[in-house]
Order: C-alpha cells, then sequence, then structure tokens
C-alpha cells in the first residue's frame, strides 16, 4: 500500500509499505524527516506527531485514552494531530496523506 | 581503594547482604558510582522493592523499565504534586517542594508546560543553533593545550549557564548565579553548597527576589521570546502566585543546567572509557546526528530517579502500594537493563534503540528541553572534533569527583588534557 508524507517545506515523498505496520515504523523504516518515535511506539513520548490530510481523518482509528492525553500537554497540536504510532495501517488506509513537521519535541 | 576494586566490593556487599536491606538511595552510591550491582539484584530479585528506613524515610524502588513505564503513563494513580511531595525522593528540601509544573498533575501541568515549551519548539532551537556553536567555538578555542584542567567549570558548565542566559535573557555579567541557584536547588545540605533547609531557603529567597524584579522589568515592556516574558505575558500563567512563579524558575534553571552539564562532563568520561567507541564516533561523526548524544544521555543518566506518590492503593508488578506512599522511579536502574539494552553497562555509539533510554522520563511529565540539551551536546562534539579529530585528544587524566546526591547524577570535577 502507499502512504504520502509531506515534509514542512512542502516536499512529497511516496512510499509503498506493508499493510499492519504502524504510521511511525514505516515513516523510520524509509527515512521520512520529522519523526523521531522515541519511546518505541509505546505512545509514551509523542515524538511521532503528524497531521492528517483532512479528507483522512475521518477514516483512522478512533484514539485512545492514551494518545489523548499526550496530544493534550503539546503545544502545537491541532484538530489534525495524531501520534503516528498509534495510526495501525490497514488496507483500507492505502494512500494515506500526512504532514511531517520541522523536528519533534 | 581503586575504582575496580571498589566496585568489585560493592558487588559482593549486594549480593550478600539482605535482601530487604538495600537502600538504593544512600548517596553514597552515586558519589562512589558503585550503585549498579544493586540495581541489578533488584531488577532480578525484587523489582520493586521496600525500603523501610532511609534517609529520606519510606519509599518504593521501581527498577524496571517496563514497570517504570507503567508508573509514568499513569499520572491519575501516580501524581507529581508537589502538594503530596512532588517529583524527588527528598520531602523536606523546600526548593523541589514548591509549586512548578513538572509537580502538577492535569490540567494544570498541561496549561503551564505549553507556555514554556514554544521556545523549545523546532523553528527555535534552528534559529538558536548559530549562537550555541558560536559559543561553543569560543569556550574551546580558549581552553589550554597540552595541560591538565578541569572540564567540569571549563566546558560543561561554561557552555550549558551561557546557554541558560540567553534564554531567560539574565543579566549576562551575573550568569554564574543561575549556576550557584540550580546547585542550591539540588544539593544535599552538608555536601558542600547548603548546610540546612533554611540555608537553602534563605538562598533561594535571593533567587526570587532577582527573578521577580526580572519579572517587573519584563511585564511592564514589549512580550519578548525569553522564557520570564513569556511567563509574564502569557494569559496563563501572568497571574501566577510568586511562589509558583519561583518554583518555575528553579525547575527551567535546574532542568537546563544541570542535566546538560552533567552529559556534557559524561561523554568525555564515557569515551575515555570506552576507547573504541571514540575511535568509530571519530572515523563517522555523523554519528552525532542519530544515535550518539541519545546513547551518552542513557550512559549518563543526568537524573537518578523520578519521584511519585500514590493517589489511591494500587498494584504493581504484584506488589501492594497504598495510597500516599512514596513510589520512586530509578532511570539509573531500567537504563541499565539488559533485556532492555544489550550490554547495558557499555557506550555504543551506534545502539539502535539508544532514543528508549528513560533519562527524559516519559508521559506527560517528558523533558521538554530534551532536544534542546541534544542539540548542545551534539555541537559540542562537532565543534571538539573539527579541532581535535584524534581518538583520545581530549583524555581524561585521573578519577572524576563525584556528586554526592541520590537525584542529580553528575560530576564536580572531571580533569582533562587536551593533546595537540
Ligand atoms: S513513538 Fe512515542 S508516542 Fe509514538
Amino acid at each position: 500500500m502507499k502512504i504520502t508524507y509531506i515534509d514542512y517545506n512542502g516536499t512529497q515523498r511516496d512510499v509503498e509499505v506493508e499493510a499492519g505496520t504502524n504510521l511511525r515504523d514505516a515513516a523510520l523504516n524509509n527515512a521520512i524527516p520529522g519523526i523521531d518515535g522515541d519511546c518505541g511506539g509505546e505512545c509514551a513520548c509523542a515524538t511521532c506527531h503528524v497531521r492528517v490530510d483532512p479528507a483522512w481523518l475521518p477514516r483512522l482509528p478512533t484514539m485512545g485514552d492514551q494518545e489523548k492525553m499526550m496530544l493534550e500537554m503539546m503545544d502545537d497540536r491541532d484538530e489534525r494531530s495524531r501520534l503516528g504510532c498509534q495510526i495501525h495501517l490497514s488496507p483500507e488506509l492505502d494512500g494515506l496523506v500526512v504532514h511531517t513537521p520541522m523536528g519533534q519535541h | 581503594m581503586d575504582a575496580q576494586t571498589q566496585l568489585r566490593a560493592a558487588a559482593d556487599r549486594a549480593y550478600s547482604m539482605p535482601l530487604e536491606q538495600i537502600d538504593p538511595s544512600d548517596p553514597t552510591l552515586q558519589q562512589d558510582d558503585t550503585h549498579a550491582p544493586y540495581f541489578a539484584r533488584l531488577r532480578e530479585e525484587d523489582p520493586i522493592h521496600h525500603t523501610a528506613d532511609s534517609l529520606f524515610g519510606p519509599f518504593w524502588s521501581v527498577t524496571r523499565y517496563d514497570d517504570i513505564m507503567h508508573v509514568e503513563m499513569n499520572p491519575q494513580l501516580f501524581s507529581s504534586d508537589s502538594r503530596r511531595g512532588g517529583i524527588a525522593i527528598m520531602d523536606g528540601n523546600a526548593a523541589v517542594s514548591l509549586p512548578m509544573f513538572i509537580a502538577m498533575d492535569p490540567p494544570k501541568h498541561d496549561v503551564q508546560r505549553k507556555v514554556v515549551s514554544p521556545i523549545v519548539a523546532p523553528e527555535n532551537l534552528a534559529r538558536m543553533s548559530g549562537l550555541i556553536r558560536q559559543r561553543t567555538a569560543d569556550t574551546l578555542d580558549s581552553l589550554p593545550i597540552n595541560q591538565t584542567f578541569d572540564w567540569v567549570p571549563s566546558v560543561s558548565i561554561n557552555l550549558t549557564t551561557k546557554m541558560l542566559a540567553t534564554l531567560f535573557d539574565f543579566p549576562f555579567e551575573e550568569r554564574q548565579l543561575l549556576t550557584y541557584w540550580s546547585d542550591v536547588t539540588t544539593a544535599l545540605p552538608g555536601t558542600g553548597v547548603i548546610d540546612s533547609e533554611e540555608h537553602r531557603m534563605a538562598e533561594l529567597r535571593k533567587c526570587g527576589e532577582y527573578f521577580l524584579r526580572l519579572w517587573n522589568e519584563r511585564v511592564n515592556a514589549e512580550p519578548k521570546p525569553d522564557l520570564i516574558s513569556m511567563l509574564a505575558h502569557s494569559e496563563k500563567t501572568r497571574n501566577m502566585p510568586p511562589d509558583e512563579y519561583l518554583g518555575n524558575v528553579l525547575l527551567l534553571i535546574v532542568g537546563g543546567n544541570d542535566t546538560t552539564r552533567n552529559t556534557m562532563s559524561g561523554s568525555v568520561l564515557a569515551l575515555n572509557r570506552f576507547p573504541d567507541e571514540y575511535r568509530k564516533l571519530c572515523a563517522n561523526p555523523q554519528l552525532l546526528e542519530s544515535t550518539a548524544v541519545p546513547e551518552f544521555v542513557r550512559w549518563q543518566t543526568p537524573l537518578a530517579h523520578m519521584r511519585r506518590t500514590a493517589t489511591q492503593d494500587t498494584e504493581l508488578h504484584g506488589k501492594r502500594i497504598r495510597a500516599g506512599e512514596k513510589v520512586v522511579m530509578w532511570y539509573v536502574s531500567s537504563n541499565r537493563e539488559p533485556g532492555k539494552f544489550n550490554d547495558p553497562g557499555s557506550l555504543q555509539l551506534d545502539r539502535e534503540n539508544a532514543r528508549q533510554h528513560q533519562s527524559f522520563g516519559f508521559g506527560i511529565h517528558r523533558c521538554v528541553g530534551n532536544r534542546l540539551a541534544e542539540l548542545q551536546v551534539r555541537i559540542l562534539w562537532e565543534e571538539i572534533l573539527k579541532r581535535w579529530p584524534e581518538p583520545g585528544q581530549i583524555e581524561v587524566i585521573g578519577e572524576p569527583q563525584r556528586l554526592c546526591n541520590p537525584f542529580v547524577r553528575g560530576y564536580s570535577s572531571l580533569p582533562v588534557r587536551i593533546n595537540a
């Protein structure tokens, strides 16, 4: 399946990934800049923050309490913010478009 | 006794003494760097360990990585609130029990944290990096060559204090006050900085007055991108009571100072202990952009622990914790867990999961300045290698002196010589 990451400069990167991975691992495995994922995907660091293209937002898995809690403490989150490690890439998400920040903090 | 003999003796003691007598908070374990075997035994035999009697009263020790993660991710069960005891093992430390955002629970924590976190956002760091590099270069260029000097004041304290003065827009010529107040905040009474809690409070009152003056200047001026101006102008914080302001200032001073400073010293020591890694770094300086810096932070673990207080009776890895009990998460142990980090005592600059170290904490209290800290350490080594590119050119001469402190893991001196 195909995922599109658009970085803060507007540079677009299309990557081919296996269904079943998540948006954090897919980014790290494809050297996508702007995603760190320090905690290893435990929803504990918020350094896999992405902004999801509005068209795709309603189709994503719903947010768990832990993801909500982590997003709540971030100064730069908005209604399109999600944590990449919590987005399991099922085949229906083929074509997903997300925006990555300049860096994580 | 040399360091090796001392460590062997500690291992004998750690494994022969009755389990219930093990007290990981004994500050001499940090001073002598002999804590490792005690934590190893606890991780194996009693990962959630109760110490009935210590300098800091009774407390629970959480020593394994996954259990610490559980505590970090459940702030409603394990509170950081200063009114319950705050974030460090010492209860009586008036400075550490002041209200500050790290020692608050949500929602107030989230609100105040968000006021300061933009200053360390990626865009800001990108702007600051030129200045950091310039200051680092100037500092390194002024170091003596081919003679022994102390790395701690000359480099580590020097650089972190300048950075902190910049973040606060603090009067530059008086910046050594920041280092002093940082030490006053975290020192154990009687270890050279302060004599008593009263002494600590008296010094910190002066700090409070100084920062109140800066606040009053900034609040009446146009908003600027320094931490004090941000606090003084933000709707969320401009009505903070004075002790809360002082608490947050001290948090930012210690957070911006101690940890980075000690990682800077620790990185020099670690590379000298592991000369193959020093060679690896010289051959491949790009490691500084990936895993080398997080590995320095893991290896050093500049804060040995963070503390929480149970808000209700709960269970942790089979042990019953009661409401009100003190729970200490020993990062210095989890960062050395063999199941999590391969050969954890060694420095491995290309360690794949180096970023997973717990030195910055996880969950909602994760260190807000972590990327600034990493940036400073990265630039330091980039500039060192430009000037002294050969392995071992920064040579440690003799033993470092470590702090006698169960919270801050750091160095009061590290004799080195630059061979050039
Ligand atoms: S990788 Fe840490 S929250 Fe996603």
